[in-house]
């Protein structure tokens, strides 16, 4: 169970249209699923494949970053050898911070340029999945491919902003466009890389020398035709969250208990800081229907298709539906909540009603009293 | 290293032989608790949120699960380089080996743990009971009335008193007699099983105590009253907050149905004094329509598509459609079929109550268990009848 390859987490330009969600935050702590994180997707699908050297690539807004991972206890990625690397940007001026992503690569070079492993996988955190590595990494050698990208077929319902990729008959990728690109074929590129890790030394390199500073639309799809660039298919629950209507549809879709079920746990289980919250209390005043309950919450009102994060307090005839509440956050006595997103510990008053709609849900800012 | 102003050593070798089938691979202080826990997780936190980060654990019995739960104590944030937490099993010695022969021997076979922090003060408890106190103010109460030993007292009502050590204090709470599990209890104050020695005056205790070929080694029915026969400072701190002592069936789920109501008799919510526990990693809970839980508290991972009333479950449990559970303690990955009953009763971990079997009944005073990994099938029902 160890695979000779390196992770990275990319965090540089993610496409982040979160609005106030991420006013705070980067997108990948972005809170999900009731006691998730959006990194905590890609990271444990990393560590269960047997990776055991990953690196984040921070950018912006990162202490929440550093807060979640801490050591990297929770992902058993505090290692004597190997373990969990975050790297913030190693800039020499303000104005390096906008360049490219290989430029932070390059600026962080000497994560890669020592020790054993032959591979690496480079990822984004705004996709939500269970993938195994290992197999990928099969894939890659049996197809001779320079690169490999994961790939999900019929994407047809992907509701986030995601690369559409074109397929021949032999598996090879060749083409790779934008998500407004007019490309109709159903297959979106999952944004994970693996190759060798001399190639991708050698990609960073070149395109910089050549005034050319970003992974993908430089360094890969400039070279499409002259690379081996294969696409793996993947064929379990995919999520990706990069807007609003995309992070409130997968997270109700959360609510149908075989996708819970498969996301959380095949083929490994997804790993968390754990908050040590109790057990959550249900009151006599608690009426609870199709949603999901983190620990540490106090129930004495109604909740129906919902997602509670930790901590959450739903006060006596309180009312929330198809909405999703942080950690901490208080709905008063006979408030209610419809199609609504709370950010961490908001506080709804009492008799306030709050009402978005599924497809522009009310959105409350971290601590704001309404 | 360093010195230590107070070291706590916590008796964890309980059998808990009247929980019967719950404790049949495991020691008592690691038979799950409230949802989330395991009873030793009490005491730990008590000494973390006391600020006593050194402790030492005694294991003796059954200790596998217990061992594999405690780790090195990071769960507790007790893996700390000086002091922190340290199982301290029986050994052999140069003297050959020996089991723990009672509570005062267990402490006196690990005097050299102790004098490595060289302390001021040792507190003794043990893992069995549920209770959240402030061993800072029991030591403060210690440290004024200048003691040689503090015992930690709560009054218990008159009918359970000749289940405990029993002792009579004056007006300044020295105490003037003590009677461990007397027949004709003369007072109801009674001993927790928690005591602030000094070190010295322990030590000496200990040694002596020992060298008594005809003492059973136990603080309790040994150490205490030899200390009151000789005139040494026996004091009491009383305690008037939530104390359980879980050592039966029935004492235990009274336990896991005092957290539960909309005003419970131990409050886990208590963000001044966190109770911490190894952490299952499990989803969030989920709540299916079918679903209707009240008055009870539920931990993550648990499935729920039938009716759960005034109910404590633990992660990964898992009540299909139809079902009732009421009044129940159902341990972490038990799994309850669809039509099924369970009222009044304790389901060990991963047990199997399969479709419209009954377990326990309304209007019986026992608590049915069920044991870990049991599986309640047609074909055996015991004293478990269908519906």
């Amino acid at each position: 169970m160890k695979l000779p390859m390196l992770g990275i987490i990319n965090l540089i330009h993610e496409t982040d249209e979160m609005g106030v969600l991420t006013q705070g935050r980067c997108l990948a702590t972005l809170p999900f699923g009731g006691r998730y994180r959006l990194i905590d997707f890609v990271l444990s699908s990393m560590v269960n494949s047997g990776v055991q050297k990953v690196a984040v690539f921070a950018h912006t807004k990162y202490r929440s970053l550093m807060d979640h991972l801490g050591t990297g206890k929770n992902w058993d990625l505090h290692r004597k050898q190997n373990g969990l690397y975050v790297l913030p940007p190693a800039i020499e001026d303000q104005n390096d911070f906008a360049r490219g992503d290989l430029y932070h690569f390059y600026r962080n070079r000497d994560y890669f340029a020592h020790g054993p492993h032959e591979y690496v996988v480079i990822c984004r955190s705004h996709m939500i999945c269970n993938v195994n590595f290992a197999d990928v990494l099969r894939h890659h050698r049996d197809q001779g491919a320079d690169i490999t990208v994961v790939c999900k077929a019929n994407s047809g319902n992907i509701v986030g902003t995601a690369r559409k990729v074109k397929v021949d008959e032999s598996g090879r990728i060749k083409e790779i466009q934008d998500h407004f690109g007019r490309l109709s074929d159903e297959v979106v590129s999952m944004e994970m890389y693996v190759m060798r890790k001399d190639l991708l030394i050698d990609l960073i390199e070149t395109s910089l020398a050549q005034g050319c500073d970003h992974f993908l639309r430089h360094a890969i799809n400039s070279r499409l035709d002259q690379l081996k660039v294969s696409a793996c298919m993947y064929d379990g629950m995919l999520g990706v969250v990069n807007n609003i209507a995309s992070y409130f549809r997968h997270s109700m879709e959360l609510l149908q208990p075989e996708i819970g079920r498969e996301l959380f746990f095949r083929p490994g289980p997804i790993f968390t800081k754990s908050q040590g919250e109790p057990p959550s209390r249900y009151l006599t005043g608690a009426y609870v229907n199709h949603s999901l309950i983190a620990n540490g919450c106090e129930i004495d009102g109604i909740v129906e298709n919902s997602i509670l994060f930790g901590g959450v307090k739903v006060k006596k005839g309180a009312v929330v539906r198809n909405s999703i509440v942080m950690h901490n956050s208080v709905i008063g006595e006979d408030g209610s909540l419809e199609s609504c997103i709370l950010d961490k510990e908001v506080q709804i008053r009492p008799f306030q009603q709050l009402r978005g709609v599924p497809e522009m849900p009310f959105l409350a800012i971290k601590r704001k009293v309404i | 290293m360093g010195r230590k102003e107070c070291v706590a050593m916590l008796l964890a070798g309980g059998e808990g032989r009247r929980l019967g089938v719950l404790t049949k691979d495991l020691a008592k202080p690691a038979v799950p608790f409230g949802g989330n826990y395991r009873i030793i997780d009490f005491t730990l936190c008590n000494c973390v949120n006391s600020g006593i980060e050194t402790i030492g654990v005694l294991t003796q019995y059954q200790p596998l699960v217990l061992n594999q739960y405690l780790g090195i104590g990071s769960s507790w944030g007790l893996d700390s380089r000086e002091g922190g937490m340290h199982v301290l099993p029986p050994y052999v010695g140069s003297n050959g080996s020996t089991w723990y022969k009672g509570t005062a021997n267990a402490i006196y076979q690990n005097l050299g743990f102790i004098e490595r922090y060289d302390p001021k003060y040792v507190l003794i408890i043990s893992g069995d009971h549920i209770y959240k106190m402030d061993y800072d103010l029991l030591l403060e109460s210690h440290k004024r009335s200048r003691a040689d030993a503090t015992i930690a007292v709560i009054t218990v009502p008159w009918a359970e008193a000749s289940r405990f050590g029993i002792m009579n204090i004056d007006g300044r709470g020295r105490v003037t007699e003590f009677a461990e599990k007397p027949k004709q209890p003369k007072s109801n104050l009674a001993s927790m099983g928690v005591y602030m020695f000094s070190w010295p005056a322990l030590k000496e205790m200990l040694i002596r105590d020992e060298a008594d070929l005809g003492s059973s080694n136990d603080f309790g029915k040994d150490v205490i009253p030899k200390m009151l026969e000789e005139g040494a400072r026996l004091f009491t701190y009383r305690f008037d907050g939530y104390w359980k002592d879980v050592g039966t069936i029935e004492s235990l789920w009274q336990a896991n149905m005092d957290l539960l109501g909309d005003k419970p008799g131990l409050d886990l919510n208590d963000r001044s004094w966190r109770i911490y526990s190894v952490c299952p990693n499990q989803p969030a809970q989920y709540v299916s329509p079918t679903a209707s839980v009240q008055s009870s508290i539920i931990n993550e991972g648990c499935v729920i598509e039938g009716e759960v009333y005034h109910s404590v479950l633990f992660h990964g449990v898992h009540v299909g459609e139809g079902s009732i559970v009421e009044h129940a303690v159902l341990m972490p990955g038990a799994v309850v079929g669809r039509g099924a009953r369970v009222i009044r009763a304790i389901v060990g971990d991963n047990a199997v109550i399969e479709d419209g079997m009954r377990v326990g009944r309304a209007d019986s005073d026992e608590i049915e268990v069920v044991g870990s990994g049991e599986r309640i099938a047609e074909h055996q029902l015991k004293e478990v009848e269908p519906v």
